[in-house]
């Protein structure tokens, strides 16, 4: 795995000077993932989000790799088929068979938990060589923060609004990540914006196995999450820290929790509390007479630990 | 080397499907839909017996299938695919990413109605609606023009003046399964006027590095990339021109964007496209023999639209039938009908000219259906009246 030293000579393959928002987590989402790539050639897609309307803006684009955007639904079976097109070239002669090139599609979560997941899904069962990356900030942003399956229960976003019958989001996150792995796909991995070692380690082997890769990356939204764009970092580390947003792999059908996680076994969750306080999108949760909601919210982080726990033989 | 023809007694769906492997495309995204099925099957079996170097692409949706040919065509690689009815439906969002894109995919549409009530026979409603979405529309009456038709459009589609998918159409299961006569030309001729194809701004180029899919801010220039796509239709016509006198010097087998029969001095004609061209024409020999001086006027390519060819075709005439085999709720008729009054329009006779919706959900277009048209044009060019409204042909 490549030091801190060599990553920092690796060429940045997305370009500074993009539009999104200061303190955006999908820019360091594909940046360190991108520096994961190593040396071969890499060729990008990305699905219409944040992250696509914000780095393609015509005529110029952040993107220093060759880059495709089609639709929102789909961002994971463009890159296939770009990789099916080297496969085809290759059997054709016109690509030296020797010729190593990477693929990765980008998705939000709304383009990969919601409208993406069945051509995702597809990708994966046929086993595309190529990374799928869902940078996860938990709702759709781009279009105004509406509530995804991503979104967490209780978090207010404009289609779950906060008023005198429904306070927020009223059903639970869906989680993916298992989703995927369920595929048997040979690489999968949940990571943060705030643990750059274990991300672009995780992109490392992504980018390193046969077949089909997915990390689901959590990736602060300061617009979305009505917190402070000076502190994204720390507010992805504190889900990390609350359970919120375990750090684990699935290798060949193997779960392990990764470190950060892992450290988390012995020392006990911090309460997920301290993940939403900073969260304008969870102000009316600490409200009194949302004790029960708020207990209902630690629950579902609680049961998702045990879970996981459980899968990695902790 | 001369071109070696062989004859062979097959359906529509195999003759394209060997058209398709003849043009040696490096990728096949599709998925399976009655009555294309056979069409991916057939190229199912060329990949496991090793007579194609294409990457086959069984996705799971028809969405999929042209998302992942628009990666592999902006990848730089020959695309062919298949589909037809709620299979294209389904594709809508991604045809004009195609199209926008300038992605030169080619497509068989084994034509299909669209649901409810569920029906899996033959109408244009599925290509009718995609006929905005960007792409060359090209029609065949016969297994064999199917065939001609999906050698042609890869050419079309590739020629650096064009750069636009085209939609290969075949009537379903009356072209595409029964059983005909046809022939097919050896690999090598079709491999040769086909040629190589030579990708611009290709995702695999990684050594110059592009991006595809842009957005474009409002005020952008939106508008002027809608303009360069019209401007690449309209230049699509004579292309396709000559691509057909090409390939029809070389197969022996005509190919104008109208064709015509019996028009030299016709006075009625029936305009249609498709399958149904050979009841017309059947059926116009026989009024023929009983004094109606009828023709047929076939349309073969839709998109870009022929206004020019038609008016030359219809300008003569006292009475003209459109047959549509679709339907386009609430506008003054089938969308063949509209285009082709609004081409007629700047005549100075004004020719009588009705319409008639047929054949919708492959209901039957019978041979005393096509001559109560002619009979009903015989009227009108007699001094008779014009019937007002839609005529729905053999609904009951
Ligand atoms: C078919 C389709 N439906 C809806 C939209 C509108 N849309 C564009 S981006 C988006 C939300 C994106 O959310 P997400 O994937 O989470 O990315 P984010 O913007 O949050 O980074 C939506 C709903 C669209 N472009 N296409
Ligand atoms: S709204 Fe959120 S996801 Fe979108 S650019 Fe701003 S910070 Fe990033
Ligand atoms: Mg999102």
């Amino acid at each position: 795995m490549a030091t801190l030293r060599e990553l920092t000579h690796r060429e940045d393959r997305l370009e500074g000077g993009h539009r999104l928002c200061a303190g955006c987590g999908a820019s360091i989402a594909v940046r360190q993932i991108l520096l994961g790539a190593g040396e071969d050639p890499v060729i990008a897609g990305c699905a219409t989000s944040c992250l696509e309307v914000s780095t393609s803006l015509y005529p110029y684009s952040s993107w220093k790799v060759p880059f495709i955007h089609s639709a929102f639904e789909n961002s994971s079976v463009t890159i296939a088929g770009v990789e099916a097109a080297f496969n085809g070239l290759k059997r054709a002669g016109k690509i030296p068979a020797d010729k190593k090139i990477k693929f990765v599609a980008f998705g939000g979560d709304g383009g990969t938990y919601d409208i993406g997941l069945q051509a995702l899904s597809g990708t994966m069962e046929r086993g595309h060589d190529m990374v799928y990356v869902c940078y996860d900030n938990g709702a759709y942003m781009n279009t105004g923060i509406q509530r995804s399956s991503a979104t967490p229960r209780g978090a207010w976003a404009t289609t779950a609004e906060v008023g005198s019958a429904q306070q927020g989001k009223t059903e639970k996150r869906k989680d993916l990540t298992s989703i995927i792995a369920a595929h048997g796909v040979p690489y999968v991995a949940q990571a943060s914006i705030s643990h750059w070692k274990d991300l672009t380690t995780k992109a490392e082997k992504a980018f390193a196995v046969e077949g089909s890769a997915f990390l689901n990356v959590l990736a602060t939204c300061p617009r979305g999450w009505r917190s402070a764009y000076n502190k994204a970092v720390e507010h992805a580390k504190l889900g990390v820290q609350t359970g919120y947003w375990p750090l684990f792999e699935v290798e060949n059908g193997e779960w392990s929790l990764s470190s950060p996680s892992k450290a988390l076994v012995k020392t006990g969750l911090k309460p997920v509390e301290e993940f939403l306080k900073p969260q304008g999108r969870f102000r009316h949760l600490l409200k009194p007479e949302n004790a029960e909601l708020l207990a209902e919210v630690q629950a579902d982080v609680d049961a998702y630990w045990k879970y996981l726990l459980g899968r990695c033989g902790e | 080397m001369p071109v070696k023809h062989t004859t062979v007694a097959t359906t529509g769906n195999s003759m394209v499907a060997d058209a398709m492997r003849q043009c040696a495309p490096d990728v096949v995204a599709a998925y399976p839909i009655t009555p294309q099925t056979t069409i991916v099957e057939e190229f199912a079996r060329y990949v496991a017996q090793g007579r194609v170097h294409t990457e086959y692409v069984t996705t799971e949706s028809e969405h999929s299938a042209m998302s992942a040919c628009i990666g592999a065509s902006a990848a730089g690689a020959r695309v062919i695919t298949a589909t037809c009815g709620p299979g294209l439906a389904m594709m809508w969002e991604m045809l004009y990413i195609a199209s926008g894109m300038r992605l030169p995919i080619v497509m068989l549409n084994t034509n299909r109605t669209l649901s409810a009530p569920i029906n899996i026979h033959c109408d244009h409603s599925d290509v009718m609606g995609a006929r905005d979405a960007g792409w060359i529309l090209l029609f065949a009456e016969t297994a064999q023009e199917a065939y001609d038709n999906t050698i042609m459009s890869v050419r079309i589609a590739e020629d650096p003046d064009v750069l636009l998918p085209v939609m290969s159409c075949l009537d379903g299961f009356i072209t595409t399964h029964s059983i005909g006569r046809a022939q097919t030309m050896d690999d090598e001729s079709v491999k040769s006027f086909v040629g190589d194809y030579t990708p611009q701004n290709a995702l695999l180029d990684v050594e110059n590095p592009v991006s595809h899919g842009n957005f474009v801010f409002l005020g952008g220039p939106y508008i002027e990339f809608k303009r360069s796509q019209r401007i690449a239709m309209d230049r699509s016509k004579s292309v396709i021109e000559r691509v057909g006198a090409e390939f029809s010097e070389l197969s022996g087998r005509p190919f104008s964007l109208v064709e015509t029969d019996m028009m030299e001095d016709a006075e009625v004609a029936i305009v249609v496209m498709g399958s149904s061209a050979g009841n017309v024409r059947h059926v116009a020999r026989q009024m023929r023999a009983e004094g109606v001086k009828a023709g047929l006027v076939k349309v073969r390519c839709f998109r870009p639209f022929p206004a020019t060819e038609l008016v030359a075709a219809l300008s003569g005439l006292k009475a003209v039938a459109v047959l549509d085999r679709s339907e386009s709720f609430g506008a003054e008729g089938g969308p063949l009908f509209t285009e082709t009054r609004s081409a007629l329009y700047d005549l100075e006779r004004r020719i009588p000219i009705v319409n008639y919706i047929y054949g919708l959900g492959g209901s039957d277009v019978r041979l005393d259906l096509i001559k109560s048209v002619f009979t009903d044009l015989s009227d009108i060019a007699g001094g008779g009246v014009v019937p007002e409204g839609l005529n729905y042909l053999g609904a009951r």
